[in-house]
């Protein structure tokens, strides 16, 4: 029972930042605008966010700092995120390109700023945000240990973004409206709804959870910050690809990368897995390869956004 | 062909104003850091290159061999339709192909290094070809199909060089050196830039770029690629076999990034296939130099010496106690105002007249579809 217990907590802090980061990119998909900047906005977002850990670690620590660093992140996220929103939606510029040289600058912006602030690259901080148990809930039989043990606060964060992004595009005006700009703008333009005004929101929502997914992968996973995020930017683009831009998929196939990256990670010390002799260089390409043959079976009926990608322009209505 | 030599001189212009901007921020950045250090920093950037005479010129061409294949691995594919952002991939399995034969082969004598070579360019091929198929005959979408196709190469490429013993350097975590016979011959440039670490390798890229554009511009073949690109459904509706036309732009573009790969690793200096879980930028590089040059083959060319020349004057910069980021920094900002270039560039083009602004259109649009 402690290895089903170990592997689950594990799963969770690969889990949750893809999980965080695909949700975002699903509202700036779902607006029409590709993302594929992710892997620069959560290196950005983990960059500021593990910087103010770094340089606040001497006398501040605990959920307190965590939950100051997340916000920090969030915004980050959104200020770097702006640069994609006004080259795709003022520009009107390929979103690919955009996205790609966003990609580019992030990792080498942290470096550069590291440096200049600290002399390294790596940005070093001190974890003190496990909690080993949480109160009460920590003792409940079998959900305690898997739950509520070894967890960190922006588990649940992870949890209450699924939840609230649910909600807010299939329950709210904001979300209608969304989703009728990635579908078809012209018609939601006619409605009287502002088409740029919405997928500047959808491309800020997914800087913002684009920031904060980098923050809570690089906290659990590592010790420091090294001005990469290990290519989770682009898996939490096939995530979303895989959970077909729909928030309930999108957490399940989170859960199964996630239980892929963690067995990789830690196979060594499962039993059963270990005696299987398997190399982990097969777990860590399994979720990439599952997704290629998935994506064989759905696009031919894919449920991507129908105007993904084409720069809205009014004079074509 | 008035009309054709006014785009052409667009397309210049607006790769120079990316530049421009591109370089003025990164000023501004090195101002930041230490306002008394930048201009000289700056002047570095530009200059550097040429500290060592002969020899730094040709590490600059020896830096712009492997991204002007991937370059011109990213426009072809641009040129057709299809982004290859499987470029990092590409490389890295092309590059094993050549490390593979490079180590074992080596009974094969004077013909060993073109046989790492054809190796690597068959590598790359194959993993461009997956892509290609997917997108041939699932609509699977090439870019995430590739980025995918990037991991699983990776992967693999580490998990067989590390746990096949002949490959591997377990001293120093990476790929044994090739054998002398796979290294890719100087063909007479270490004459002309004694010292530096280019080889013929530059030559060959020169003559793929040439071959390239011969395909591109002065073949049916070739004709067909492109009009697939613009228009996938008018060009199935003409009768051209449009699935075929995909599938052999992934793979020649593949071919081309594997090619790469080949020719950096078997260089005879000192590059091994690291096994780090990390892509390599090569790769990543060769998406810059396609859009800087606005996916002109010949164009190509140009950024790729272009941008290892800054990459080479970055070297010097850790002289004023500036990182070499920067230089990434300020190809990203190029990059990100080049995707700004192409309004600026239909702007003028509609300055110029009506026609061009609608054929532009007319490629978007097909672009997208």
């Amino acid at each position: 029972m402690n290895v089903v217990y170990f592997i689950f907590q594990q799963t969770m802090y690969f889990m949750i930042p893809l999980m965080i980061v695909a949700l975002g990119a699903m509202f700036s998909e779902r607006s029409g605008i590709i993302n594929i900047a992710l892997e620069g906005i959560m290196t950005m977002g983990a960059f500021t966010g593990v910087l103010f850990l770094s340089l606040t670690g001497g006398n501040f620590s605990g959920q307190g700092q965590l939950l100051i660093a997340a916000v920090i992140s969030m915004a980050t996220g959104m200020v770097f995120s702006l640069l994609h929103a006004y080259a795709s939606i003022n520009m009107k510029s390929d979103q690919v390109i955009s996205g790609t040289a966003l990609n580019m600058f992030a990792p080498a912006f942290a470096i550069f700023v590291a440096r200049v602030i600290q002399g390294v690259q790596q940005v070093p901080f001190s974890n003190t945000f496990r909690i080993v148990s949480v109160p009460v809930l920590g003792k409940i039989p079998f959900l305690g240990p898997l739950l509520f043990q070894n967890a960190y606060v922006t588990t649940y964060i992870g949890i209450v973004i699924f939840v609230l992004s649910y909600v807010v595009l299939y329950k709210t005006k904001f979300g209608l409206r969304l989703r009728s700009c990635g579908e078809h703008p012209q018609a939601a333009d006619a409605a009287g709804i502002n088409v740029y005004r919405m997928q500047y929101a959808g491309v800020l929502i997914s800087g913002a959870l684009g920031g904060l997914g980098g923050l809570v992968f690089v906290v659990p996973t590592s010790t420091n910050f090294n001005a990469d995020v290990a290519g989770y930017g682009f898996l939490a683009l096939a995530v979303l690809i895989f959970g077909q831009w729909k928030p309930v998929n999108i957490m399940f196939a989170s859960l199964f990368f996630g239980l892929m990256k963690a067995v990789a990670s830690a196979y060594s010390g499962i039993p059963f897995l270990h005696d299987l002799g398997i190399p982990s260089y097969f777990y860590k390409m399994v979720p990439y390869i599952i997704t290629l043959i998935v994506l064989i079976f759905t696009s031919r009926n894919s449920q991507a956004p129908k105007a993904e990608g084409i720069p809205y322009d009014k004079g074509q209505r | 062909m008035k009309q054709k030599s006014t785009k052409n001189y667009t397309g210049i212009l607006s790769s120079i104003f990316a530049i421009v901007l591109g370089l003025i921020v990164g000023l501004i950045v090195l101002f930041f850091c230490n306002a008394q250090q930048a201009l000289p920093g700056f002047a570095t950037i530009l200059t550097g290159a040429f500290t060592h005479g002969a020899k730094g010129v040709g590490q600059v061409f020896y830096y712009a061999t492997p991204i002007i294949l991937t370059g011109l691995s990213v426009g072809f594919a641009f040129k057709t339709g299809l982004f290859n952002i499987g470029t990092p991939g590409q490389f890295i399995v092309g590059g094993f192909g050549a490390v593979y034969v490079g180590i074992l082969f080596t009974s094969l004598g004077p013909v060993h290094w073109i046989a790492a070579l054809l190796t690597s360019v068959a590598f790359g091929a194959l993993w461009g070809l997956v892509p290609g198929l997917l997108k041939a005959y699932f609509n699977v979408n090439e870019v995430i199909a590739s980025i995918m196709m990037n991991y699983i190469g990776m992967y693999l490429v580490n998990w067989i060089t590390k746990s096949y013993k002949p490959l591997f350097n377990n001293l120093r975590n990476e790929s044994r050196n090739v054998a002398a016979s796979a290294n890719i011959p100087k063909m007479g440039l270490d004459k002309i830039f004694p010292g530096s670490s280019v080889n013929g390798g530059i030559i060959i890229a020169i003559l793929v770029v040439i071959l390239i554009w011969l395909i591109l511009n002065k073949t049916t073949f070739g004709y067909e690629l492109k009009a697939v690109g613009f228009n996938r459904d008018a060009s199935k509706f003409a009768g051209i076999d449009e699935k075929k036309s995909i599938i052999f732009s992934m793979m020649i573009a593949g071919a081309i990034a594997g090619l790469a790969g080949g020719l950096l690793y078997l260089a005879g200096t000192g590059k091994h296939i690291e096994i780090k879980d990390v892509l390599p930028s090569e790769g990543f590089t060769g998406i810059s130099v396609a859009l800087l040059a606005l996916n002109n083959p010949i164009g190509i060319l140009f950024s790729g010496i272009f941008i290892a020349y800054l990459t080479a004057g970055g070297f010097y910069l850790q002289l004023f106690e500036f990182s070499t980021e920067i230089i990434d920094i300020i190809v990203a900002v190029i990059i990100y105002f080049s995707a700004f270039a192409l309004m600026v560039k239909l702007l003028i083009n509609k300055i110029n007249g009506r026609k061009a602004t609608i054929s532009e259109q007319s490629r978007e649009g097909g672009k997208k579809s």
